[in-house]
């Protein structure tokens, strides 16, 4: 049923994706942006200071950062909800961003310091292969732009020395004006231009979908934000919606993650709406081989996991029984 | 204290890009019209509620002094920069929050270098305030917030203008239908991206031309269903219920364009208490009994925490129980009711920020009460020389005044005299008032019998006497 449903998203079967010669996509990780897991980590670059708090997602972090800068990635991609686009898919296009990034929602938590140099010119390829698809999409050219703290919290996570450039996108509004089905089209598309414009550019690219999984989330923050008396999940529906996405994910068996994705916005206010994880999984072609979920726990409620894929691990992997 | 509420657009557009289009110079023409009006006007504060400044956990409250920098919008780059230094009222800010945490709120206040303050408050603010001539307060708009919870934060804004006592333009940024359009379209040609939405847009227009604000509130949902209004239109909750929750206003469309296929239009509200009503046009939404069936779905997304007043009883989930709400289709007529906070208009002016009296639960606690008399602030019974110095007082007509002011406040909140339970009385001379005191207290109070005290103090606030601070069955 699945695949049948797959099909009438716009997935590409199975066996015909191309493979790369030189450079290509080394990884793809599912790197969720809370700036609350900065916060719990204290870099020199964050200004608020805490005791500690969501240790579970930040060792998770710290052994897919680990897993990941050994392959020496040339340039990590990364897909953001928090930098929302009325008209197409953007993307960062000045070399160099330095700035102050102050969360809106948590300025109590979030005041960081940036400086990222940006992979313009394979930016330029993605947006140009985009275009030749029928998507829109553009770059954003001014150097005051301030960089969203989606797309600098996923990156910090996995490069904190931010010794390596990125590739920042935009999260195009589609599915909310339009429909979930329409949304995830256009993010397996530009998935596949994404995948196109690296291979053709020989660089050696991690993917960074930015996103939480199940959504809700408290409205009220305890006196002590690192609280972790209060962490826990907002509802058990969540949860369970929350372990059926990973449980997928550790069998390989994303195609029909990717069909069932839709229904998992609709009834866990997922964040994945945004289209983080479905661009991600377009541009690894659907991977049948088991994700490592490095972690999983609660940020105000909502569900976080921090998830890879290595294609090298590929032939070693097998797609059964990852979870009994 | 409320002298003009204010709608408007929060797109760039008409700021950067008049020239692009005739609608957006025509917002632009309409707001700088607007922003010299309200320069004229007199207003000594800007209290701004805008639909982009999002806010999760309860409501935010900008109080740095002058914030400062360079906006580049996330969609609109393209359009250029917009550098801005506001003036901000932090005064203000502190008091609403506080206001809102004691009707059990979440509430922040925001004073950090580099806040991004969204676009709407930055363009609203650069066309009516250009010379920052007036201070400004900003609050958030929580995206879960439903209409009780954005009532309730209107509500305290309401108490904290009538506290803070400046002369205030209410201003709510927020757009009218809000769909855009998707793809690269002409400036030239742009308009409203459906002819449902353009309809829709100009059936609330009539409405707000008619000064019908509690209309338009209680229609927000379904206008909000069809033409996806800016986030659900909860802008009109919150400006309904800051503005009073009612349709006596002289109402004025300024302008109405599209932007990029959303509606945006520029409206006047000005207080009308001796409107003539047209009691057919109007009509009652009730305690929100569509609440489950037409709302967001979110609704246990609730911002307020537990709190002491009214919302206690609204069942809506507390600050402990995260997850916990009551279905939304439970909300009590009681839910609907304002803050419990009595303010009377016939009782003399609080001397500082705070209430006549409050309601909790069955009683009511009433401030410290003197003689003054209501409307000229007058203290009765006051002896003066020849130089017009005062020589002494007459405690029997103060004591009258003191009682009668309390009496007054007792009804307006539904109570009465005879349901004191509790005195306590400060007297500036003990040993040469008491006695008399006495006799005009028994005259009210002899039958009652409530309990008292009775404390010689040095002085009051004011030059009065005598002061009685009550408490009464509600």
């Amino acid at each position: 049923m699945h695949q049948t449903a797959a099909a009438g998203f716009g997935l590409p079967e199975a066996g015909k994706l191309t493979r790369m010669s030189k450079g290509g996509i080394i990884g793809g990780v599912l790197a969720p942006h809370p700036p609350h897991i900065v916060y719990g980590e204290n870099p020199w670059r964050n200004e608020p200071k805490s005791e500690c708090g969501w240790e579970v997602l930040r060792w998770g972090y710290e052994r897919a950062r680990k897993h990941f800068l050994a392959k020496k990635p040339d340039v990590f991609l990364v897909h953001s909800p928090h930098w929302q686009t009325v008209i197409g898919h953007h993307f960062l296009g000045v070399p160099e961003f330095h700035g102050l990034s102050v969360d809106p929602i948590f300025p109590n938590l979030f005041r960081y310091t940036y400086d990222i140099k940006v992979d313009v010119e394979l930016a330029e390829l993605i947006a140009e292969e985009g275009r030749s698809m029928g998507l829109i999409t553009k770059m954003m050219r001014n150097p005051n732009f301030r960089v969203d703290y989606g797309t600098i919290v996923s990156c910090h996570m996995m490069n904190p020395e931010w010794d390596v450039p990125i590739v920042g996108i935009s999260s195009n509004n589609s599915p909310y004006y339009f429909s979930n089905e329409m949304g995830q089209a256009q993010m397996i598309q530009l998935g596949e231009a994404t995948r196109r414009a690296i291979e053709k550019s020989g660089r050696r690219a991690v993917l960074l979908a930015s996103n939480t999984l199940s959504h809700r989330h408290f409205t009220t923050e305890p006196e002590i934000p690192e609280d972790m008396s209060r962490e826990h999940v907002y509802e058990h529906s969540g949860y369970l919606w929350d372990m059926q996405v990973l449980d997928l994910m550790r069998r390989g068996r994303t195609r029909e993650l990717a069909a069932i994705l839709p229904e998992f916005m609709d009834h866990a206010v997922s964040e994945v709406k945004a289209g983080s994880l479905a661009w991600m999984l377009s541009a690894l072609g659907f991977p049948e081989y088991p994700a490592e979920v490095y972690g999983y726990w609660t940020v105000i409620g909502t569900g976080n996991a921090v998830v890879g894929w290595d294609p090298e691990l590929k032939a070693d992997a097998t797609t059964q029984g990852a979870v009994a | 204290m409320i002298q003009k509420a204010y709608i408007v657009p929060g797109q760039p557009h008409p700021l950067l890009a008049p020239e692009k289009n005739a609608g957006w110079a025509s917002l632009r023409r309409s707001y700088e019209a607007v922003g010299k009006e309200i320069e004229r006007s007199g207003a000594e504060l800007i209290l701004l509620y805008s639909t982009q400044w999002f806010s999760v956990i309860g409501h935010l409250f900008q109080i740095d002094p002058k914030p400062k920098w360079t906006l580049v919008d996330q969609n609109w780059y393209a359009l250029g920069e917009i550098p801005y230094e506001f003036r901000i009222e932090p005064e203000f800010g502190k008091l609403y929050a506080r206001l809102c945490k004691e009707h059990g709120m979440q509430a922040a206040t925001v004073a950090y270098h580099g806040f991004p303050i969204d676009t709407g408050t930055v363009v609203a603010l650069k066309l009516l305030n250009p010379n920052n001539a007036i201070p400004a307060s900003v609050v958030s708009c929580n995206i879960y917030a439903e209409r009780e919870e954005t009532r309730a934060l209107g509500f305290a804004a309401r108490a904290a203008i009538e506290a803070y006592g400046k002369k205030t333009i209410v201003v709510c940024v927020t757009n009218l239908s809000n769909r855009y359009e998707v793809a690269d379209i002409d400036p030239a040609h742009d308009r409203i991206s459906s002819q449902k939405d353009d309809e829709w847009n100009r059936k609330i227009l009539e409405m707000f031309g008619e000064g019908r604000l509690e209309d338009v509130a209680q229609v927000a949902r379904d206008f909000a269903r069809e033409a996806n209004a800016d986030m659900n239109f909860k802008a009109i909750w919150w400006l309904g219920a800051v503005m009073g929750e009612h349709n006596k206003y002289d109402g004025k469309v300024w302008d109405y364009q599209p932007v990029w296929g959303t509606g945006n239009a520029i409206v006047e509200l000005t207080p009308n208490d001796r409107k003539q009503m047209d009691w057919e046009k109007e009509f009652d939404e009730g305690p929100v009994p569509e609440f489950a069936a037409g709302g967001t779905g979110l609704e246990s997304h609730n911002v307020l925490a537990e709190g002491p007043d009214v919302h206690r009883q609204s069942e809506l989930s507390s600050q402990d129980d995260y997850g916990g709400a009551a279905p939304a289709s439970s909300q009590t007529a009681a839910a609907a009711q304002p803050p419990q906070i009595i303010r009377s208009e016939r009782a003399p002016k609080p001397v500082g920020p705070y209430p006549h009296a409050r309601r909790v639960g069955d009683f009511l606690f009433l401030s410290g009460i003197g003689p003054r008399t209501p409307g000229t602030n007058e203290i009765p019974g006051l002896l003066r020389d020849g130089a017009g110095s005062v020589i002494g007082h007459d405690i029997d007509v103060q004591t009258r005044a003191c009682i009668e002011n309390v009496k007054t406040i007792l009804e307006e909140a539904g109570s009465s005299l005879a349901k004191v339970l509790d005195v306590t009385v400060y007297l500036t001379d003990m040993q040469g008032d008491f006695a008399r005191f006495n006799e005009v207290y028994a005259e009210y109070f002899g039958t009652i019998q409530p309990t008292r005290t009775t404390v010689g103090v040095d002085s009051l606030p004011t030059p009065i006497a005598v002061e009685l601070k009550v408490i009464a069955a509600a």
